[in-house]
C-alpha cells in the first residue's frame, strides 16, 4: 500500500506534464549524448589519424587519402624520422633527408624537465611553507609582491631573459633553457601555499614541541601530508616544461641543447612545402607526443582532478 | 593536546607572537631564499629591464642607447604593428568566443550525462600534447591535397578550402585548431565551477515549473558568472600570447595575415635584432593584457556581490 501511494500521487500531480516530459527528457539526453560523442570523436580522431598516417607509405597516402586504415603498413616513416635509413632510401620513399636525433633530444628534454620540476617544486614548496605556516615580519608584504608576479605574462620577460642568459654565456646550453623557471613560478608558490594552509596546525605544533626543527617538520609532516598537491604540481610543471617551444627556440641553437618539442618544429621547417613526407612527419609527431601521452596515462586521474583547482589562480 | 593549547594561547597575546615572529625570521628567510632569488633575477629584474629597453636603441651586439619615446612613436606609425594587433584581436575573439561557448555546453552536458573519468580524461588529452604537435596534426588534417577534411568536403560536393594558405581563413583556422587543444581544459574548469552550484536550487526551480532552458539562463549562468570571468581572464591572457602554432604552421603568412603580435615581436627581435623596438611592443602588449585583466576582474567582482 505504502509503495503505491507515492506512485499515484506522482501520476496525478504531473499528469498534465507527463507526456511532454517523457518525450522531451530522453530526447534531450539522446541529443546530449550525440553532441558528446561528436566532441569525443573530434578529440580522438586526430590522434588516430597521426598513427594511421605514420604507419602508411607516402605513395599509398597519395592514392588512398581517405583510407581509415594504414596504407602499405610499414615502420618506414619512423625509420626515416629517426635517420635509420640511408639518404637515398629516404628520398626514394618520399622523405626529405632530415632526421630527428630522437634519443639525444629525448635525453635533453628529460634533463631540463626533470631539473625544472624538482627544483621549482622544492624551492616553491619551501617558500610556500614560510608564507603559509611561519610568522615573520613582512611576510604578507613579500607574499603580496610574489602574487603580483602572477600578473607579469611570461612573454614580457622573454627578451630581457634572453639578454641575461646570453650575458651569462649560457646560450645554447641546457642550464640556459632551465634557469628562468628553475627557482619558482608565482603560481607554484601560490598553489602550494593554498594547500599548506589547509593542513591541521595541531599535528605540526605537536612535532615542534617534540623538538623537531622547522626543516624537519616541513619534510616529515607537511610534505607527506601535501603529497597529492605536490605530485599534481610536479606533473603539471613537467608537462609545461616539456611542451614549451618559444623559450627553447630562443636559447637553443644547435643539436646539443635541442629539446624534443623544438626538434619537431625544426623537423617540420625542413620539410618541403610541396608534397611533404606526411608519413615521416607524423611518425616524428607521434614520437614527440608519446612521452606526454604516457605521462597522462600514468597520472590521468590526478591530472583531471587537478584542473578544477589550478584554474582558481 | 594539553601541550599545544598553552602554546597557542601564548600566541594570541600580542607580545608572544612578536617574540616568535623574530625568532622565526632567520629560518623563514632561509626558506624563501631560493624562490626569492629566482623571482628577483628572472622575473622582477627582466620586467624592469624590459621597460628600460623599450626606451633604447638596442641591437644586442652594441650597448643600449637611450632614445626616449622613439620606439613608441615608431610603433604608432608602423602599419605592420597595427595589422598584427588587429590579427591578434581577431584571433582572440574567435578563439575565446568559440572555446568558451562550446566548453560551457560541454561542461553542462558532462554534469547532466556522466561523471565518467574516461570522458573527462579523453576531452583533456589534447591539452597534454604541445602546441607544436597540435599544429602538426592539423596541418595534415586540413591539408589542401591530402587532408581528410578537404577530402570530405569534396565528397560532399563542396569546394576544397585553403585553410592554412588563404588570408581570410588562416586566422579562424589557427583559432579553431587551438580550441581543439584547450577545449577540454576549459570545459573541466567550468565543470569545476558547476559543482559549486547547490543542486537544491535546481530542484526548487523544477518544482516551480522551470524547464532546462530556463534554469540554464536563470540559474546556471548567473551563479557561474564569477567563475566564468576567472576562466576568461586565464584563457584570454594565454590566447593573446599565441605564437607556437603560427611559427610552426604559417610563419605569419600568407602576406602577414597570420602575423600575430607575438610572432611580429619575435621577428623584430631575432631576425632584425631590434630589441628596443621589440621591447616597446612587448610593453604595449603588457598594457593591453593588464587592462583586460582589470576589466574582467571588475566584472567578476560585480558577479560576486550578486551572488553573496
Amino acid at each position: 500500500m505504502t509503495t503505491t501511494t507515492p506512485r499515484n500521487d506522482d501520476g496525478i500531480g504531473t499528469r498534465p506534464r507527463t507526456p511532454h516530459r517523457r518525450h522531451r527528457l530522453p530526447l534531450g539526453r539522446v541529443l546530449g549524448w550525440v553532441v558528446m560523442l561528436i566532441v569525443l570523436l573530434v578529440t580522438l580522431f586526430p590522434f588516430y589519424w597521426m598513427l594511421r598516417t605514420a604507419l602508411s607509405s607516402n605513395s599509398g597516402l597519395a592514392t588512398h587519402p581517405t583510407s581509415l586504415l594504414p596504407v602499405d603498413t610499414s615502420l618506414n616513416g619512423f625509420r626515416r624520422a629517426l635517420g635509420l635509413t640511408t639518404r637515398e632510401e629516404s628520398l626514394a620513399q618520399g622523405g626529405f633527408g632530415a632526421t630527428i636525433d630522437f634519443w639525444r633530444y629525448l635525453a635533453n628534454s628529460v634533463v631540463v624537465a626533470t631539473a625544472v620540476t624538482v627544483c621549482q617544486v622544492s624551492f616553491s614548496a619551501l617558500a610556500a611553507y614560510a608564507f603559509a605556516r611561519m610568522r615573520w615580519p613582512g611576510r604578507n608584504t613579500v607574499f603580496g609582491v610574489f602574487l603580483a608576479g602572477l600578473l607579469i605574462p611570461s612573454i614580457f620577460t622573454l627578451l630581457p631573459n634572453f639578454v641575461l642568459v646570453r650575458d651569462l654565456g649560457l646560450l645554447d646550453t641546457l642550464p640556459g633553457i632551465a634557469l628562468p623557471t628553475l627557482f619558482m613560478t608565482p603560481f607554484a608558490v601560490f598553489f602550494l601555499r593554498q594547500f599548506f594552509l589547509g593542513i591541521s596546525v595541531e599535528i605540526e605544533e605537536a612535532a615542534m614541541i617534540d623538538g623537531a626543527g622547522r626543516l624537519r617538520t616541513f619534510l616529515q609532516i607537511i610534505v607527506p601530508m601535501a603529497a597529492p598537491a605536490v605530485t599534481t604540481l610536479a606533473v603539471l610543471t613537467y608537462m609545461t616544461s616539456w611542451n614549451d617551444y618559444l623559450w627553447p627556440l630562443l636559447v637553443s641553437q644547435t643539436d646539443r641543447s635541442r629539446l624534443l618539442t623544438l626538434a619537431l618544429g625544426v623537423f617540420r621547417s625542413q620539410a618541403p612545402a610541396q608534397a611533404p613526407d606526411w608519413s615521416g612527419l607524423m611518425a616524428a609527431t607521434l614520437l614527440a607526443a608519446l612521452p606526454m601521452l604516457a605521462l597522462f596515462l600514468a597520472f590521468a586521474r590526478r591530472i583531471v582532478n587537478s584542473v578544477g583547482f589550478t584554474g582558481i589562480k | 593536546m594539553t601541550p599545544t593549547s598553552p602554546a597557542r594561547d601564548r600566541g594570541r597575546t600580542g607580545t608572544g607572537w612578536r617574540r616568535s615572529e623574530w625568532r622565526d625570521l632567520p629560518t623563514a628567510l632561509l626558506f624563501i631564499a631560493p624562490a626569492t632569488f629566482g623571482f628577483g633575477v628572472f622575473l622582477v629584474w627582466p620586467a624592469i629591464r624590459g621597460i628600460w629597453l623599450s626606451f633604447t636603441d638596442y641591437s644586442v651586439f652594441a650597448p643600449a642607447s637611450f632614445v626616449g619615446l622613439d620606439n613608441y612613436r615608431r610603433m604608432v606609425a608602423d602599419p605592420v604593428f597595427w595589422s598584427s594587433f588587429r590579427v591578434t584581436i581577431e584571433y582572440v575573439v574567435i578563439n575565446i568566443g568559440v572555446q568558451t561557448v562550446v566548453a560551457l555546453l560541454l561542461a553542462v552536458l558532462m554534469q547532466r550525462l556522466t561523471k565518467s573519468m574516461w570522458v573527462r580524461g579523453i576531452i583533456l588529452s589534447p591539452y597534454l600534447v604541445s602546441n607544436v604537435v597540435t599544429a602538426m596534426l592539423w596541418l595534415l588534417l586540413l591539408d589542401y591535397q591530402l587532408g581528410i577534411v578537404n577530402q570530405l568536403l569534396e565528397k560532399l560536393g563542396l569546394d576544397r578550402l585553403l585553410f592554412w594558405g588563404s588570408p581570410g581563413l588562416v586566422i579562424p583556422t589557427i583559432a579553431l585548431v587551438n580550441v581543439w587543444r584547450h577545449l577540454g581544459y576549459t570545459a573541466l574548469l567550468i565543470f569545476a565551477g558547476l559543482q559549486t552550484i547547490d543542486q537544491q536550487v535546481y530542484e526548487a526551480a523544477r518544482v516551480d515549473g522551470a524547464g532546462e532552458w530556463a534554469s540554464f539562463w536563470r540559474i546556471t549562468l548567473p551563479l557561474l558568472r564569477p567563475y566564468l570571468a576567472m576562466v576568461l581572464i586565464v584563457t584570454s591572457i594565454g590566447s593573446f600570447q599565441v605564437f607556437d602554432t603560427v611559427s610552426v604552421a604559417t610563419q605569419g603568412g600568407p602576406a602577414n595575415s597570420s602575423n600575430v603580435i607575438q610572432y611580429y615581436i619575435y621577428n623584430v627581435a631575432f631576425t632584425r635584432y631590434d630589441f628596443g623596438y621589440a621591447s616597446a611592443m612587448s610593453v604595449a602588449l603588457l598594457l593591453v593584457l593588464s587592462a583586460i585583466t582589470f576589466v574582467q576582474y571588475r566584472l567578476s567582482r560585480a558577479g560576486q556581490s550578486d551572488a553573496s
